[in-house]
């Protein structure tokens, strides 16, 4: 099996702060990994690293085989490597279908490209990914009006929307409702076995994340504390240290 | 259907206004040049959030371009500059510079969008509207001081070759056709993916790289768009006004701040919003100057304080507000009917 993400020897520090330190972690394709650890740990510096969002200071960052630490965000998204936002951040005053008709692809586009109309395929597909998430019905409402939980939904329909090779998603279930979760559950394994989207997700919400993960990394002070099987990890001393605040 | 009869109304009325209206002849032909000014101001500054105080450069570009190439043309660079009274040209002439006047400012503006924009787009908010603020001010001084495009003392335009009326209607209906175009060309743009990408820059820009959308490019042709109008429609100005100067050419404190108005007052980020804004802007400064003068400028302030405090999302945000499913905003309750299918999207 070949890895999709590969991440060695990767640094970050801010200031004095030193948020990533030697991170040496590989995402294999076609499969869903999980990082977690406690707060501050600096799991979103690095998914912010990986995606161009702040350069790092030493180490590389390989995607399918490419280096990519020195790209900027947007290269780095046209290359299919997505990433959703821990504060939810959708297109606020444009509805729904708007939302997710932007969200398409941007790899092969030209500039005439830029002034095509809509599609009807577009569309459709748009409309049936927000069927998909349970969207459907709001679909003409400003998207800055649903609720946290849906525009959280939202966000992860305009990350399918554009295909990507590898999704990073920065806490798919925070501040959902219990219920729902279970439906983001199924909705990320559908995207991975169905649409063959490989996922790399941070999650503090163990049941979730032992649920969905085959492989799971844990951070802790910036440095990678464990990794393995989930049921490997729900029993390690270190991990279990970490989150109840031992050490 | 509706829509159609809207369109037809409009059309209609402004092509036969010149038949009942021949003494306001002017007074509308900068009606419409109001609306230009409004329509392509809200490019950037209502449909992609870049609020610009410097348009108005582009304004000035075609202003000048125009007669500076009627003059390389025609006239002797110092009989030009000693005489008042310059020798008429015939309508071929004048025509055909004005075209090409028209075309070159159209192309200097594009480049100079492209070029400024490269570079001062990547500011954005209040950094930006500063920066623009300040290229309108900056064009201003480089015209006053260059004596190649007439420095302090201006250009004079050659005169219209044909009677005054003729002269009226042709500017009318220049600037009405000017108008049909940009507003066409908007709202077809605006049904493609630019409008939607202008629109998600608007909302988020930094959600918008995360997606891999190319935001430079999007919003330098933006600029380039509003550039292009702008420039033809200061092209047809200077040659209505006869004389061009940095007062005329380049005048921030008034079009410049007007297109600004005007768009807010109808509605930013619409399509009719600036021409609703426009129309109810320009007439409400017509009455003005005619029933309260000597306090018109105290009339207009108030005006611009009272739109600004009481329509800040403008008429048409006001209506979309009040009756939001009218413009589509509304739950469906019907369920999709087509399954949904991961695997064989397009």
């Amino acid at each position: 099996m070949t890895n999709i993400l590969e991440v060695s020897g990767a640094s970050k520090s801010f200031g004095g702060v030193v948020a990533n330190h030697n991170i040496t972690l590989a995402v294999p394709r076609g499969r869903i990994v999980g990082l977690i650890g406690p707060n501050g740990s600096g799991k979103t510096t690095l998914f912010g690293s990986i995606v161009g969002y702040h350069a790092i200071d030493e180490g590389s960052v390989k995607f399918e085989k490419r280096e990519i630490s020195s790209l900027r965000v947007p290269e780095i998204a046209r290359l299919g490597l997505l990433r959703t936002f821990q504060q939810t951040r959708i297109y606020g005053k444009m509805n729904c279908v708007q939302n997710m008709e932007i969200s398409t692809s941007h790899v092969q586009e030209s500039l005439w490209d830029m002034f095509r109309p809509l599609s009807a395929a577009t569309t459709n597909k748009a409309e049936g990914l927000l069927d998909f998430v349970g969207l459907y019905q709001k679909r003409l409402l400003p998207a800055g009006e649903l609720s946290f939980g849906q525009q959280k939904l939202l966000e992860f329909a305009m990350a399918l929307m554009n295909e990507p090779k590898l999704l990073l998603l920065d806490e798919p279930t925070a501040g959902i409702n219990p219920t729902l979760i279970n439906g983001i559950i199924d909705r990320l394994k559908r995207a991975n076995t169905e649409m063959g989207i490989t996922l790399f997700v941070i999650e503090h919400n163990m049941r979730v994340i032992m649920d969905l993960a085959d492989h799971i990394y844990c951070l802790a002070h910036g440095q990678i504390l464990a990794a393995g099987a989930p049921a490997e990890l729900r029993t390690d001393q270190r991990v279990i240290d970490a989150y109840l605040g031992g050490n | 259907m509706k829509q159609r009869l809207l369109y037809l109304l409009v059309a209609g009325g402004g092509a036969l206004a010149p038949l009942v209206a021949l003494d306001y002849i002017i007074q509308f032909s900068l009606l419409w040049m109001m609306i230009i000014f409004a329509l392509t101001w809200d490019i950037a500054g209502g449909q992609m959030g870049y609020n610009s105080f410097g348009n108005i450069l582009f304004f000035g570009v075609g202003c000048y371009a125009v007669v500076v190439i009627q003059r390389e043309l025609f006239f002797d660079f110092n009989e030009y500059r000693n005489v008042t009274d310059l020798t008429p040209l015939s309508a071929v002439e004048y025509f055909w510079s004005f075209a090409i006047g028209s075309v070159v400012g159209a192309v200097l503006s594009v480049a100079l969008a492209v070029l400024l924009g490269s570079g001062i787009l990547g500011l954005r908010g209040h950094y930006f509207a500063i920066c623009t603020l300040g290229l309108g001010v900056a064009a201003a001084e480089i015209a006053s001081g260059w004596e190649f495009i007439g420095a302090g003392s201006g250009m004079v335009a050659p005169m219209f070759p044909g009677s005054p009326d003729g002269r009226g209607l042709f500017f009318y209906y220049l600037f009405f056709v000017l108008a049909v175009i940009c507003f066409l060309s908007l709202r077809w743009l605006y049904s493609t993916r630019f409008g939607l990408a202008l629109n998600a820059i608007r909302d988020d820009e930094d959600k918008a790289e995360a997606m891999g959308i190319h935001t430079t490019r999007y919003k330098t042709s933006a600029w380039c768009i509003a550039a292009l109008f702008l420039s033809i429609a200061g092209a047809g100005f200077g040659q209505l006004n006869n004389f061009i100067d940095r007062e005329v050419a380049f005048p921030g404190p008034t079009f410049g701040v007007w297109m600004v108005l005007m768009a807010i007052l109808g509605g930013k980020g619409t399509l009719w919003g600036p021409v609703i804004g426009a129309v109810i802007f320009h007439v409400t400064q017509e009455v003005f100057w005619t029933y309260l003068f000597g306090w018109q400028r105290v009339a207009m302030g108030a005006f611009i304080v009272l739109i600004v405090v009481f329509f800040p999302q403008g008429i048409i945000g006001w209506l979309r507000n009040c009756w939001p499913e009218r413009f589509g905003v509304r739950v469906d309750d019907d369920a999709r009917s087509a399954q949904v299918s991961l695997r064989n999207e397009v």
